[in-house]
């Protein structure tokens, strides 16, 4: 057997990344008997938190791909000047840090911001809302479903869409027939990475939303709430590990649906 | 949204297809009229990037021209005049894509039935009997990338065809696959045109695969026609050297007669060519231009001996006194500086008299019909009487005295010849 020395040192690498990532996972785990797992579950709050964490995490990832996926597939298809400004614009919420979401959510549709006004006269109210919530969250997960789907659809080979074109389907047929399916490992992966950063949404809802049990403080602020409270650590620690075998079944279900593995023929990589 | 069934196949069966395309592309601009006819498939010829696959897209309703004029019949798809573009759904012309463009999230039949309307249990049915037609039926729940690439042109086609298209367009239909599965493909193509009464354009770079597919060719370069007629009358009378150097290969039309190891052809005016090919019935027969020799000296076998060898005025004939023949005792003597010309004698200017020693099984009685010069070559047309071109260094065409009229043997060999069967 050969081995090279940078196939030992790749090794060590990538079990060290794996441990430090694990570690702490399992930490929680060691901390919290399945007993108290199945006590928090059954605290109301705990309760409240994780349903309203699901349900706004939900219609946020509705949104985003009913919307997001059309205009992803335009901005692949097309090609218009400041087409990489536009993307770009699309990519600033990830990197923008969240309280600085927040506090941009807040200046454009807060009470005061510029757009507050119109919501109000609407008759929707965001601030301390659920609705709140949902704004939030779409607008720090939607570049990273965005970024999947652009990459995804322009990987499209355009000539399956003009083929189906010339078999009778129009624009939209073409679309949801053809282009759809041929980015789906992409889109699935989209959408996991979208929900998951949902879920763990914390400063951009606390601060636009604010932290309202039942109403907008989802699990997160909910872990938070907890920790901040004296003797609430254990309550923290179970509510986090239950977030982190929903937030894991969540990524393993959307990973299996979306077929995102690598096809058989495809050759790994040696070292 | 859904696009209703293409308008455009309720055009009277047989119509004609017409196209008059202007439109700038890249490096040059496309500007190029086309008409077919039902049965009669058209071929547009040219190198990669003449603008033959716009042309086409253009017709298809992929590619919007800045100006022109597109037909069936009576069904107007593109008139930038008076502001008309039919969406490629509603012209619903069968497409064969290069690399055929199966939808790989879909099995066989599924790709089939994409263009097909109707309840699912119809549609699959009808899919199925198209790729039965094929001979890939056992393939209709296998995926694209499972498939070899014999097999999906088969699948491509079936689905092209699956919705009964009022034009079939094929582009470089032969490329993706090895020369065996283009010798079936050649087959199948030629069946399908036959049986489909609709007008049919294809494109391909490869001369030879136009003159077998198609019964009038359009040679483009740069976006521009250079020269159109039946492969024969290009390659014996091309009209500018550029066709004559693309024009490659002779291709006749013929029938085998007689099939043992070799096969024997005759061609329409009584003729006959040998090939190690095999082949049974109605062939398309190709030879290489540069394949074929002349010999000047009136018919074979040339009864004449006052007539002197090609180019070799006084050279003693093999097997004439005092010259060895290959392989006799003494041959290796020949090869001495003493005895310089004999192999030149031997190589290609034996004497018609001689011819059986000769390894070239072909000799064929012709009149010179044109001689083009280009550069240090001189491309010979020849009337036997089907066309054919030999090509030949310039300086023998001016040593022959070649020209128009002269009466020749054209000589090449079995395995030079190559047979297509024709379905």
């Amino acid at each position: 057997m050969r081995r090279s020395w940078f196939a030992g040192l790749a090794l060590v690498a990538a079990l060290a990344t794996l441990a430090f990532l694990l570690v702490p996972i399992v930490a929680v785990f060691a901390n919290v008997s399945p007993g108290r797992l199945v006590e928090a579950l059954g605290e109301e709050s705990a309760r409240e938190a994780l349903l309203l964490s699901l349900k706004t995490t939900l219609i946020a990832l509705a949104i985003v791909v009913v919307v997001g996926t059309p205009a992803a597939y335009l901005l692949a298809a097309r090609d218009f000047p400041g087409r990489s400004v536009v993307l770009t614009v699309i990519e600033l919420p990830l990197v923008m840090p969240p309280a600085v979401a927040g506090i941009a959510l807040l200046a454009a549709f807060g009470p005061h911001g510029i757009l507050g006004g119109a919501v109000s006269a609407l008759g929707i109210e965001l601030v301390f809302e659920t609705a709140g919530v949902v704004v939030a969250l779409v607008f720090v997960s939607a570049p990273f479903f965005l970024r999947q789907a652009v990459a995804s659809f322009a990987a499209v080979d355009g000539r399956l869409l003009e083929a189906a074109r010339t078999l009778g389907a129009g624009p939209f047929r073409a679309f949801a027939t053809v282009a759809v399916p041929s980015a789906r490992g992409g889109l699935a992966s989209g959408v996991a990475l979208s929900w998951g950063r949902a879920l763990g949404e914390f400063g951009a809802t606390l601060l636009f939303a604010g932290s309202l049990q039942g109403v907008t403080r989802t699990a997160p602020l909910a872990i938070f709430s907890d920790f901040a409270e004296p003797g609430g650590f254990v309550a923290a620690l179970a509510l986090s590990a239950i977030l982190i075998l929903v937030s894991a079944a969540l990524l393993l279900g959307v990973k299996l649906l979306g077929g995102d593995r690598p096809a058989a023929d495809d050759g790994a990589a040696r070292l | 949204m859904r696009a209703a069934t293409p308008e455009s196949s309720t055009a009277a069966p047989g119509a004609t297809l017409t196209a008059r395309v202007r439109t700038p592309l890249r490096a040059f601009e496309l500007d190029l009229e086309v008409r077919a006819a039902a049965g009669a498939p058209l071929a547009l010829v040219g190198r990669s990037g003449s603008g033959k696959t716009s042309m086409l897209r253009a017709i298809a309703g992929l590619l919007s021209p800045r100006d022109g004029r597109v037909e069936l019949g009576d069904s107007v798809w593109l008139d930038t005049g008076r502001g008309v573009d039919l969406a490629p759904e509603r012209r619903g012309c069968g497409f064969l894509f290069q690399d055929y463009a199966l939808f790989p999230s879909m099995s066989a039949w599924r790709n089939v039935a994409y263009g097909m309307r109707g309840p699912r249990r119809e549609r699959r049915e009808a899919a199925l009997a198209m790729l039965e037609r094929f001979g890939v039926a056992a393939l209709a729940e296998a995926r694209p990338a499972t498939l070899s690439g014999g097999e999906r042109q088969r699948v491509a086609l079936a689905r092209a065809l699956a919705a009964r298209p009022p034009v079939l367009l094929l582009d470089e239909p032969l490329a993706a696959l090895d020369s065996t599965t283009r010798r079936e493909a050649i087959a199948e193509l030629r069946a399908v045109f036959a049986e489909t009464a609709t007008p049919v354009v294809l494109v391909t770079h490869s001369f030879e695969e136009a003159a077998v597919l198609a019964g009038e060719l359009v040679v483009i370069d740069a976006g521009r026609e250079v020269q159109r007629g039946t492969a024969a009358s290009i390659s014996a009378s091309p009209a500018s050297p550029f066709v004559a150097d693309f024009a490659g290969a002779v291709v006749l039309r013929g029938e085998a007669v007689g099939e043992g190891d070799l096969t024997l052809v005759r061609l329409p005016a009584g003729a006959e060519v040998w090939s190690a090919d095999r082949a049974r019935g109605p062939v398309s027969l190709s030879v290489f231009p540069w394949e074929i020799s002349i010999e000047v000296g009136g018919p074979m076998p040339a009864g004449a001996p006052g007539v002197p060898a090609l180019g070799a005025p006084g050279v003693p004939a093999l097997g004439a006194p005092g010259v060895p023949a290959l392989g006799a005792p003494g041959a290796t003597d020949a090869s001495l500086p003493g005895a310089p010309t004999t192999g030149a004698a031997f190589a290609t200017d034996a004497r018609p008299s001689v011819a059986p020693v000769d390894s070239r099984l072909n000799r064929l009685a012709c009149e010179v019909t044109s001689v083009t010069t280009i550069g240090s070559r001189a491309r010979v047309g020849l009337a036997a009487p089907e066309p054919l071109v030999a090509e030949v260094t310039a300086a023998s065409a001016a040593r022959l005295d070649l020209r128009p009229g002269a009466r020749v043997v054209a000589v090449w060999k079995a395995t030079a010849t190559r047979l297509i069967g024709d379905a």
